[in-house]
């Protein structure tokens, strides 16, 4: 196929998987700023989300403060932001326009219709003069849907090829980066010499994060036991049921490069590192990684899954 | 201005004609109402599947929609075949033509065509003098605008043989109508347009060149989704089962045209391109030009590849030779045009200038090489300033510009918000081209001008588009 086909198709995944980790990102924190003064959890807590998103360079050059409408307001609607919701719903669109051979009919009409609907949440938004707080859940929920949609009609619809391959590699890449970062972010509320009882301030921080990679309920399922910040650790970071753990996102990214490579018949630096990557998460236990230090542990990762992303663009999408 | 005209459903005593029998009756039966919500459906159909085409110079406007208008025109099966043979006749001496003008110009010889009008013609390219192009086929896809005057004749307003865009629209339409109006479609017994994209296919593969190794890898160029009928290229490469290219994707190494892709560098053979020449390879026409491929030409002049359609075809649908193609008919066929031509006064010829000038507020100027409805006085609609800013141009540039009359085209029954009424229409049927023969598909793109009493059916103009629909039954009903 084209490379500059299979480098829009990951895009598209890219795009859309992070607008959803977006989406949940603001509505998890939307929750822990409306708890009462009294838990009094966190002044930085928009500030930590902007860092979570990976918009906190570019925010100040924009805005003054960082309280909940400013950062709300970049990070969902804002066109300044390269990595808005709203510019990741119509970035996704553009590349999906741009090969819109690629897609199946399904794929690209949810697109499709979501920038559409998109474009009248904007003049929603232009006519009140502010962001809703009722609108503004309503938008959170239709992302959410709009990158699900997409999701579903791509497992559904598409042929089992290297397009569908490429596909799947932009939303695995782009999902583990996105569990990683929120991880690197909360990493402190998460070491255990914090007091570990039920209820305490930090308790809420951490049912936010199980909330913004909709894992709240999946922990209970795992762990039948209350939230342990090593269990929220453990969860994200080695659980392979757990679909955006780092574990499970490496397993998919060397599953989907394998199938490439077998496809081509011919196997590269990429497929190579992803192993690598995936292997030292087998082997490696959540108390090693506490001892090490959770935030270098993570913040390696980081940098290994952004360096897997530049090899798969070297080896396949530019051409 | 009401002209007297031709309506294709209604006769001047009133009474429906016999093809348009069962529409009339829908169009009696249905309430004002069901017809504007059928529209509403469809234009919510159309922009969810992104069939929007952008105009140019109006940035607001980026993605519009073609507005679509429900009631289908008809032909009958006797009124189609005389149509057909006269458009397979059209593009066989189109193409002959080509083969000549850029071979031994036997045609300029024997002074049928002036020379000067093609070898000083923008659209005529020096570089494909002396190169034959593979199977000598140069309108592999040819769009023919057709107009009606009586339930009789046809003619041919304009050839479109460099990239006649309009075809997603034909294919989308029926799509549309059978889906919008499942029991009128299926009362009608219509011949199928849906094997448009096969034909083309076979047309295509047909033409590899020679030195192709194997099976053909055809694409199609685009110059990208900014372009006003990106739908179409990726519509139509998505129907092919081929890869939609841009310039970008090729490269062009010891004049073999390669596409980028995952396993590397990967040969191709023939390119449905929708880039014009100007814009096709830097290294030999516009040197600022980054929708094509440097080398391309070289690749295409060496016989490595094939592009559909060929470089330079545009010199034989340039409206100063359109006026010669009933001699360019017979020079080459020996035949009398099926298809008529529209009078055309070339404003090149002194006596003709003069009468031009002497009854422009009756007539329709064009520019020789404009197209899409820009560029063009319609005499009887214009202003007194309009006319003056024309008269001004002929008098300095009359070898750019043709007149002819105006025409009352054929109306058709028309579908707006609150109503029905006839509008003018006009119908592009593609003419496909290959190695192995000219094919055209039952049907075409009827355009038709929404405003009361226009004449301008282009859709940068505010022209919509109807489901062409050609029956198994005569016009009479037999």
């Amino acid at each position: 196929m084209l490379s500059r086909t299979a480098d829009n198709l990951y895009w598209v995944s890219r795009y859309l998987e992070r607008a959803d980790f977006l989406a949940r990102l603001i509505e998890a924190s939307s929750r822990i700023a409306a708890l009462p003064k009294a838990y009094a959890v966190a002044q930085d807590e928009w500030q930590s989300v902007l860092i979570a998103s990976g918009a906190d360079e570019t925010f100040f050059e924009h805005m003054e403060k960082a309280d909940e409408a400013s950062v709300i307001a970049y990070l969902a609607f804002d066109e300044r932001n390269s990595s808005s919701i709203r510019n990741c719903i119509e970035f996704a669109r553009t590349n999906a326009r741009a090969v819109r051979t690629a897609l199946t009919v399904e794929m690209w009409e949810s697109i499709n219709s979501g920038w559409l609907e998109l474009k009248k949440f904007e003049a929603a938004n232009q006519a009140l003069g502010r962001i809703d707080r009722e609108e503004l859940i309503r938008f959170l929920e239709f992302v959410k849907t709009t990158s699900s949609l997409y999701d579903g009609y791509a497992y559904r619809t598409m042929l089992r090829n290297d397009a569908y391959y490429f596909s799947r590699l932009g939303v695995y890449i782009e999902r583990a980066d996105n569990t990683a970062r929120v991880l690197d972010v909360k990493y402190h509320v998460l070491l255990p010499e914090q007091e570990a009882i039920g209820g305490s301030v930090d308790y809420f921080q951490w049912t936010a994060i199980l909330r913004s990679v909709s894992a709240y309920t999946a922990y209970h399922w795992v762990y039948r036991e209350s939230i342990k910040p090593w269990n929220v650790a453990d969860l994200l970071i080695l659980r392979s049921e757990m679909p955006r753990s780092l574990l499970s996102c490496a397993d998919n990214i060397v599953r989907f490069l394998d199938l490439i490579g077998n496809q081509y018949g011919r196997h590269g630096a990429a497929q190579r590192n992803a192993r690598q990557l995936k292997r030292r998460l087998e082997n490696a236990s959540i108390k090693e990684i506490f001892q090490n230090g959770l935030h270098e542990f993570v913040e390696s990762f980081v940098t290994d899954n952004n360096r897997l992303g530049m090899e798969i663009t070297e080896q396949y999408l530019i051409g | 201005m009401t002209l007297p005209c031709f309506d294709e459903m209604t006769t001047t005593a009133g009474a429906p004609r016999v093809l348009y029998r069962r529409i009339a009756e829908w169009l009696e039966k249905s309430p004002p109402g069901l017809l504007d919500s059928r529209r509403q459906q469809a234009e919510m159909l159309f922009r969810r599947i992104g069939i929007t085409f952008a105009v140019y110079g109006d940035k607001e406007a980026a993605e519009r929609l073609i507005p679509f208008d429900i009631v289908p025109r008809l032909l009958g099966r006797d009124e189609w075949s005389r149509l057909e043979a006269g458009l397979i006749q059209r593009v066989k001496a189109l193409n002959m033509f080509l083969t000549d003008v850029y071979g031994e110009q036997a045609i300029l010889r024997a002074g049928i065509v002036p020379s000067d009008l093609v070898l000083r013609n923008p659209c005529y390219r020096p570089e494909m003098q002396g190169h034959p192009v593979p199977h000598n086929v140069w309108t592999h896809i040819a769009g023919i605008d057709i107009v009606r005057v009586d339930d009789h004749d046809f003619y041919v307003l304009e050839d479109n043989v460099r990239t006649p865009s309009g075809v997603s629209y034909m294919l989308e339409n029926r799509e549309m109508m059978i889906r919008l109006a499942p029991d009128l479609f299926a009362d009608h017994f219509v011949m199928p347009v849906e094997n448009y994209p096969d034909a083309l296919l076979a047309s295509l593969r047909s033409v590899a060149p020679p030195t192709c190794p194997g099976e053909p890898n055809i694409v199609v160029l685009t110059p990208g989704q900014f372009n006003s009928a990106y739908y179409e290229h990726s519509f139509l490469a998505d129907k092919l089962g081929v890869e939609l290219v841009e310039g970008r994707d090729l490269t062009v190494k010891d004049d073999i045209v390669y596409m980028r892709t995952t396993e590397g560098p990967k040969r191709v053979d023939v390119i449905y391109r929708r880039v014009d020449d100007d814009y096709i390879d830097p290294l030999v026409f516009r040197p600022e030009s980054t929708l094509g491929a440097a080398g391309l030409m070289g690749a295409y002049l060496a016989g490595n590849v094939t592009l559909a359609n060929a470089v330079g075809a545009g010199v034989a649908d340039d409206k100063a030779i359109y006026t010669y193609m009933p001699e360019i008919t017979r020079f080459y066929l020996g035949e009398e045009p099926l298809l008529k031509n529209v009078a055309t006064w070339r404003c090149r010829e002194p006596d003709a200038l003069k009468y031009v000038l002497d009854h422009l507020s009756e007539l329709v100027i064009k520019e020789v090489n404009g197209s899409g409805g820009y560029g063009m006085l319609v005499g009887p609609h214009a202003s007194k300033e309009q006319i003056e800013v024309f008269r001004q141009k002929l008098l300095t540039h009359p070898d750019n510009f043709i007149a002819q009359p105006t025409l009352s085209l054929s109306t058709c029954p028309t579908s707006f918000l609150g109503g029905v009424a006839p509008r003018h229409v006009d119908l592009r049927p593609f003419v496909l081209s290959g190695s192995d023969g000219v094919r055209v598909v039952p049907g075409g793109l009827t355009r038709v001008a929404l405003k009361e009493g226009s004449l301008v059916v282009n859709s940068s103009q505010g022209g919509g588009t109807k489901d062409t629909w050609v029956l198994e039954t005569d016009a009479n009903g037999s």
